[in-house]
């Protein structure tokens, strides 16, 4: 059984232009990749003899605001012949549309969905890019940093319209963000800030 | 004349019995066969990721619970270990084997629920109401450890909350020593059951290649023919020392799927049975002050125990900026949290890899040209649970 080492040696001097940074920890390998590179460096780890990874197991994004390349996606491999795991990632500016590995992996349809659903990350030539997870006309990236925690609208049933009814959250009391980190000041409350900012 | 090709458009849920919660199903028939199904999720989506970034690690456990709720502590269990390997915390052997013990009654819980509700939904009522009596005493188990029966949070980085309460072991002992006759008369009701067999022999066959393309794991993948199991491959916590079987399938079909959650079940009691023999003493979580809270009657005694218990309960406790992804055979698959921390009190960013969302995706490559009443079977094998899909 090859070993973790050797492996990352191995993906390095064979993919050497395309791999950024590679790193060992948690008895995985990290590597960091260019966009452009995605696919080519998937469908090596995937159909390679020495590699193998054949699963998919997930796709993500991570949100950085304040970074110049806000988004980093990850992509966690799994080789069941190696029994190893790799976490490959790479940073994309905000509006960058990102290649589409459905052709690779049939599995990373719903992965890429979700991934467009929950931080508005567009990709070429996916079959069926639609919202997954979230309500049918839901406007806004939930897990973007940027997204408030309570949401945009609430919903309810009307019994006078016998409908269900979309309305802005009106919350009864004021969501309270407890910062422990510093137990010098108190909390911050939402409604307060949003009156300064009028 | 020609004849015009009809598709019928079906709309499958979202309130429907054999949906299994709440899934919407788009089908497109053609007579009784399904050309298409386009299943609409997230019906159940509660952002427990999104909200897990607003609590400290403490906080977020509960929230593991919520997903599969049929069996909540082996979720638990994914978050502990992933918190665990960035403090590098050692987990001491007692907290270890309660922790298996748990994560093995979780997954006789919920290999229960779906074995008796497949069979539900292909006509056997009384599996139900059999297996379900067996979940009370197992959940009854989950109150006794934790005071709750779904909703524990009693795995916590760094072990477990308490010690098992007087009596357990020794009911649990019992319970382990009658349950595998309650798997003879569900074998006896079902295995060999002419209907049951024509519903389920050859339904929804998954290849191989097919089980690895769509990132199938678990009973999904086994049941195809691929011997492999997290806690053989990848051992977390006491798995290494202890002995069981994998129970691989041939056919890939919704029978061999059932046949492998009942052979599981035989396996968990048999592992719950080491667990209770081999049972060290000792504590039951990391002695780490900065990550557990003091025993209560330190409280009243102790300066520095108080204070601890403060930071814990207020600000919780620091990790350091890491980013890793754990994973753990739970009942329905491999679940996974892939967690980023930045040294703060709350993680910056916690997916969670449920095994359930990518089965529920391979639901058109699984039932087209199928017929209409495989559906349910077919979602039946599946093991979906909504809290898990939607997140």
């Amino acid at each position: 059984m090859i070993n973790l080492q050797d492996l990352e040696k191995k993906i390095n001097s064979e993919q050497a232009s395309k791999i950024k940074s590679s790193e060992i920890k948690h008895n995985q390998l990290y590597i960091n990749i260019d966009c452009n590179d995605l696919i080519e460096v998937l469908f090596f780890l995937k159909n390679n003899a020495t590699t193998k990874f054949r699963q998919l197991i997930d796709i993500t994004a991570v949100d950085y605001p304040e970074q110049k390349q806000r988004f980093k996606l990850t992509y966690l491999m799994l080789s069941h012949e190696l029994n190893k795991r790799i976490i490959l990632s790479y940073s994309i500016n905000e509006n960058e549309v990102i290649p589409s590995i459905t052709e690779i992996f049939p599995s990373a349809n719903w992965m890429e969905r979700e991934v467009f659903d929950m931080y508005g990350i567009k990709f070429k030539d996916h079959p069926d890019l639609r919202r997954i997870l979230t309500d049918y006309n839901f406007k806004g990236f939930p897990l973007r940093k940027d997204f408030p925690l309570t949401g945009h609208n609430e919903v309810r049933y009307s019994e006078d319209e016998k409908k269900v009814l979309y309305e802005p959250v009106k919350l009864e009391q004021n969501y309270r963000n407890f910062d422990y980190e510093s137990p010098w000041e108190g909390t911050k409350y939402i409604k307060e800030i949003s009156k300064k900012n009028d | 004349m020609t004849k015009e090709k009809k598709t019928l458009n079906l709309n499958f849920g979202p309130q429907h019995p054999a949906a299994h919660g709440v899934l919407r199903l788009i089908l497109e028939l053609d007579g009784e066969v399904v050309e298409k199904a386009d299943p609409h999720i997230g019906l159940l989506h509660r952002g427990t990721e999104k909200l897990i970034e607003h609590k400290t690690y403490s906080q977020a456990v509960p929230y593991f619970d919520r997903l599969d709720y049929v069996a909540p502590m082996n979720q638990e269990h994914a978050f502990a270990l992933a918190v665990e390997d960035i403090l590098k915390l050692e987990v001491p052997i007692r907290g270890q084997f309660i922790r298996v013990i748990f994560c093995e009654i979780g997954r006789i819980l919920s290999h229960i629920l779906n074995v008796t509700t497949q069979a539900m939904d292909v006509g056997a009522l009384t599996p139900t109401l059999w297996g379900f009596e067996e979940r009370e005493k197992l959940m009854g188990f989950y109150e006794r450890v934790s005071g709750s029966r779904l909703h524990a949070n009693y795995f916590r980085p760094g072990g477990v909350h308490k010690d098992l309460p007087r009596g357990l072991v020794e009911d649990l002992a019992k319970f382990c020593e009658e349950f595998p006759k309650i798997i003879d008369d569900l074998e006896t009701l079902l295995t060999d059951n002419r209907i049951f067999k024509q519903r389920n022999v050859d339904i929804g066959i998954v290849s191989k290649q097919d089980a690895l393309d769509y990132s199938f794991s678990g009973v999904m993948l086994r049941g195809s023919g691929v011997a492999w199991d997290l806690r053989k491959s990848q051992p977390y916590d006491c798995y290494e020392q202890l002995e069981f079987k994998i129970p691989v399938g041939k056919n890939g079909d919704c029978y061999d799927r059932y046949l492998c959650r009942i052979e599981e079940m035989r396996e968990s009691i048999n592992i719950i049975n080491q667990c209770l023999v081999k049972l060290p003493k000792g504590p039951v979580k990391t002695q780490d002050a900065k990550v557990t809270p003091p025993p209560k009657k330190d409280l009243k005694n102790s300066m520095e125990a108080l204070i601890h218990h403060f930071k814990l309960f207020t600000e919780g406790y620091r990790v350091d900026k890491d980013e890793i992804y754990k994973a753990v055979e739970a009942p329905k698959g491999e679940f996974g949290v892939y967690l980023i921390s930045d040294g703060s009190n709350k993680p910056y960013k916690c997916k969670i890899r449920a095994p359930g969302f990518s089965h529920l995706q391979a639901m058109d490559y699984l039932i087209k040209g199928h017929m209409l009443a495989d559906v349910p079977a077919v979602l039946g094998s599946m093991d979906i649970v909504f809290g898990e899909v939607d997140r």
